[in-house]
């Protein structure tokens, strides 16, 4: 009873019938009754059946050259050219043979292996992983020896020291010119600017055609981008300045609009209309979907909720803080311009957001 | 000549090869010495079962991975350049200005032939990696097949595991679609959480601000190069360090700690794995045939408006999107000293599988410390029988579950028509309650089902056959359990929490790191203080002795300290301090 850690062991020897009995201490545990007797399979007593069994394995390679064949008859009969479903239907074809081409192999293989081959189970040592301990102290002979071998009589820790200095800085070789590279000009202010400015003119996204304040219907959604030149929209500064400037207008009813986010003296919506960043304060998802009867925009990614109605305030959902205002007037065509960048910097926060 | 030369490199004994075959060996023997690599593995002996397939099937579908591929970077081109579309299919992209990237992924799909259906199979394959991966890992967790001397290789599943993510996300944003472009954005918005040094991390990834035009050109080497070459390398080192340390086998007559019984690796495991690679292989490319996955043409090339609601990732990061949505907004991000903390990213995208990863990681090494074990293992348990490591696993299981289906709230609020809001709610609550629950459950099944296995070793199974004595009892007969079925139930070990040394030592000084002990023992009960120990003959003996049913109940009792275990152990678990 008193070493239950060690009586238990698996490793409690299995096949010592002759100790077995007679010993106080086995009566602790059960003795191993060993590898289960072989049962034989039907393939193994019944010749016919190991017949059949084989030309089953037979058929099977042989249905897998035909997917082979197939999929090239596929190929050439059926090229994907033409619509749409011409290419699901090359698709389906080609792939339909390749798999009959593989699985017939694969089933073949497992049904032989399980039906045919012997199932006779075998036993094998195992040893201990670490080594034995005439190899471990021929290991330590052997690694002193080595480092006596390498010469170096005195002022040891010099050169080591050296030797580790140089395979220190070596890398910095490599990594100073990559990280130097790497992120552009690691100019990060440039995440708290956009492309707007004081009378850029909100333009409808993807046509990029200016918005007149009178086109705006109560209760309806805009999606806004900078208005800029055709050429400009073309190239990637684009795309990556888009990805900052996009803003969500919608107009309420200006009884409806509880605030916005203007300070004292200024206007920055006009007449119910409000101009808030697309990009969501959360992780910068576009934020899409605009409800009209409660005023709020849900971002689709995770959720988070702003009420426009209301300073863009979050309502639910992970965000933390209200989508930040463009601040918005009309020019003397009726265009609707903006007054000025972004009071704050858009989208998710970051380490340095307010220095 | 030659014959001279032949009996002088060959055996003398040895007459040279005739048959073809022969020769061909002899050449290549000669050369490389192969015959010693032959005469070690071919009867090599593997246990067998069929959840020893799963690590397999991640294997498989790997291989299924690097062919697709191979077939798609002859065709893909990782450009941002943009260019008109020319294509005339699909008709909606005809004249879109769209990146080279994404033009090339339609052009693959629609006028390459097999190009659609190597994409597709490209996708499912790493949809399945991941999950057999995943699944093959929970084999190992629930039997104990990391604990010593596997530790290590555990490790380098883990990183395989890691790494399998980072191949899965690089990929998944080569296309320049818009949702994919989404998930880009996404992952710019965690990096910037990261405190100092996030918004440069940003830059670092993209050569500058988001997206730039440098992404997808270095997300292409990362996806092609660098993370294949190294999970070619780890699953190498996997596979030398699986050969090294022999199979792990359940447990069963005959198996021990010292053997390995299985079947020999010529022919049964050349013709069966051989097999399963083809199933595997099979299966993936009928998916890929049958079930359209990631039509980017239907989402349109990336543009930084548009974002399509019930989008969802690839099923491997549902955890973290999960993670991301059920995080409350308020009151969570923090300004110190005018730098900001957005703590509702850090948490859910940092923290949360952080602490996932940290389990992984130190799980192994943690198991074997409070259970003073330090033998070598190579039976796998049962997992009823190690009751708060199974219970922890289905607990840590049942978050990652939560989680993964808290990224997709938005399709059961449609799906269902209930308020997202409510939803969210009720697995911000879950993701603290069902853990615990799901521990407690997982660890009562198990004790309970240790129970069944004493009560069925010590009264044999129901027949079903009722007799009556002659003085008008009824009794129903109970079949003895045959010697096979008995070993599996009672062959386990039930460790008991360490024993540590007192507090004052012989003069009576506080004994030094006594705190420590203390501590470690404290996560020792946790694990062991609530144990059922295996039938001993002895019990067996009287339980047949006096063959009535009440007077066994005793037997079953958990834990049984007073009759079994406690007391028993001090000489074995305190030599560890």
């Amino acid at each position: 009873m008193s070493d239950m850690n060690h009586t238990n062991d698996n490793s409690a020897e299995v096949t010592t019938p002759a100790g077995a009995g007679t010993d106080v201490v086995q009566s602790d545990k059960f003795t191993d009754p060993g590898v289960p007797a072989h049962r034989p399979r039907l393939t193994d007593v019944d010749p016919r059946s190991a017949k059949r069994n084989e030309r089953i394995v037979t058929f099977l390679f042989a249905l897998s050259c035909l997917g082979a064949i197939g999929t090239i008859v596929a190929y050439v009969a059926v090229p994907p050219e033409g619509s749409t479903g011409s290419v699901r239907l090359s698709t389906l074809l080609l792939g339909a043979g390749m798999a009959v081409s593989l699985l017939g192999i694969g089933i073949a293989g497992i049904h032989w292996a399980k039906a045919l081959m012997v199932d006779t189970e075998m036993v094998q040592d195992r040893h201990p992983i670490r080594s034995s301990d005439e190899v471990r102290a021929d290991a330590v002979r052997d690694l002193n020896e080595g480092l006596e071998d390498s010469g170096v009589v005195g002022r040891r820790g010099l050169l080591k020291g050296a030797a580790l200095s140089a395979l220190a800085l070596f890398p910095l070789t490599i990594a100073v010119p990559l990280i130097g590279s790497v992120g552009g000009d690691w100019n990060i202010s440039k995440f708290k600017h956009t492309i707007w400015k004081k009378g850029t003119r909100l333009a409808l996204d993807p046509s990029g055609r200016p918005i007149k304040a009178s086109d705006v219907n109560i209760g309806s959604a805009f999606h806004v981008v900078p208005e800029t030149t055709e050429e400009f929209r073309q190239s990637h500064e684009w795309i990556t300045e888009k990805s900052k400037a996009v803003v969500l207008m919608v107009r309420v009813r200006p009884e409806d609009l509880k605030s916005d986010q203007s300070p004292e003296g200024e206007q920055w919506s006009y007449d119910g209309i409000v101009a808030y960043s697309k990009i969501c304060t959360h992780v910068g998802c576009p934020v899409a979907l605009y409800e009209q009867q409660t005023h709020h925009l849900l971002c689709p990614c995770h959720q988070s909720t702003f009420d426009v109605a209301d300073s863009a305030k979050v309502v639910f959902g992970p965000a933390n803080r209200p989508l930040p205002q463009l601040p918005i007037a009309v020019d003397d065509e009726g265009y609707l311009v903006a007054q000025d960048d972004f009071a704050e910097p858009i989208g998710p926060s970051f380490w340095e957001r307010l220095k | 000549m030659s014959t001279a030369h032949d009996t002088t490199t060959t055996a003398a004994a040895a007459p040279a090869p005739t048959t073809r075959t022969g020769k061909a060996a002899d050449y290549l023997d000669q050369r490389t010495g192969i015959g010693g690599v032959v005469k070690e593995f071919a009867r090599k002996v593997f246990p067998d079962h069929w959840s020893f397939m799963l690590g397999e099937m991640a294997l498989y579908s790997f291989i299924a991975l690097l062919i697709s591929g191979v077939f798609l970077t002859m065709f893909f081109e990782p450009s941002m350049a943009l260019t008109q579309f020319e294509g005339e299919y699909p008709a909606t992209a005809t004249g879109q200005t769209v990146s080279v990237a994404y033009a090339s992924t339609l052009e693959m799909s629609f006028e390459v032939r097999g190009g659609l259906l190597m994409r597709q199979v490209h996708h499912w394959s790493a949809l399945i990696f991941m999950a057999s991966i995943v699944v093959h890992m929970m084999r190992v967790f629930f039997t104990g097949a990391f604990r010593k001397p596997r530790e290590l290789n555990w490790l380098v599943g883990f990183t395989l595991l890691i790494l399998g993510l980072a191949a899965g996300f690089s990929g998944y944003s080569l296309p320049d679609d818009v949702l994919s472009g989404n998930g880009l954005r996404i992952t710019d918005g965690v990096v910037k959480s990261i405190p100092l040094i996030g918004s440069y991390m940003s830059y670092m990834i993209f050569g500058g601000e988001f997206p730039g035009e440098h992404i997808i050109p270095r997300l292409f080497t990362v996806h092609i190069l660098l993370v294949p070459a190294l999970i070619v390398a780890l699953i190498a080192l996997h596979l030398f360090l699986m050969v090294l340390h022999k199979h792990t086998q359940f447990p069963g007559g005959g198996r021990t700690d010292k053997n390995v019984v299985g079947y020999p690796a010529l022919p049964v495991y050349v013709a069966k794995m051989t097999g399963n690679f083809f199933i595997v292989f099979g299966v993936l490319v009928l998916m890929g045939a049958t079930m359209a996955i990631n039509n980017v043409w239907n989402y349109g090339p990336y543009d930084p408006s548009p974002v399509s609601a019930g989008a969802q990732p690839d099923w491997y990061m549902l955890f973290l999107e999960g993670s991301l949505r059920l995080m409350p907004g308020q009151g969570t991000e923090w300004v110190i000293f005018g730098y900001t903390l957005p703590l509702n990213v850090l948490i859910p995208a940092v923290v949360v599988p952080g602490i996932l990863f940290t389990f992984l990681i130190v799980y192994p090494f943690l198991e074997a410390r409070v259970t003073g074990d330090k033998r070598e293992h190579h039976v796998l348990d049962r997992p009823r029988n190690v009751p708060v490591r199974t219970a922890l696993g289905v607990a840590f299981l049942s978050d990652f579950i939560l989680l993964a289906a808290a990224g997709s709230n938005d399709l059961i609020a449609t799906h269902f028509g209930m308020s997202i809001n409510e939803i969210t709610w009720v697995y911000r609550i879950l993701f603290f309650l069902l853990p615990v629950a799901a521990f407690v459950v997982t660890k009562r099944l198990c004790l309970g089902l240790q129970r069944k296995d004493r009560e069925l070793v010590l009264h044999g199974h129901e027949s079903g056959r009722i007799v009556r004595y002659a003085n008008g009892e009824y009794v129903e007969v109970h079949t003895p359990l045959d010697d096979q079925e008995r070993w599996m139930r009672v062959n386990y070990d039930a460790p008991a929490p360490l024993e540590i040394e007192p507090k004052m030592d012989a003069r009576g000084v506080k004994r030094k790191g006594y705190g420590a002990d203390k501590r470690w023992q404290g996560l020792s009960r946790f694990f062991y203080e609530d144990r059922v120990e295996p039938v001993t003959p002895a019990q067996l003996a009287a339980a047949h002795s006096h063959g009535d049913h009440d007077a066994l109940e005793a037997g079953g009792q958990q834990a049984a300290p007073a009759a079994v275990g406690s007391g028993s152990t001090t000489g074995t678990d305190s030599q560890e301090h």
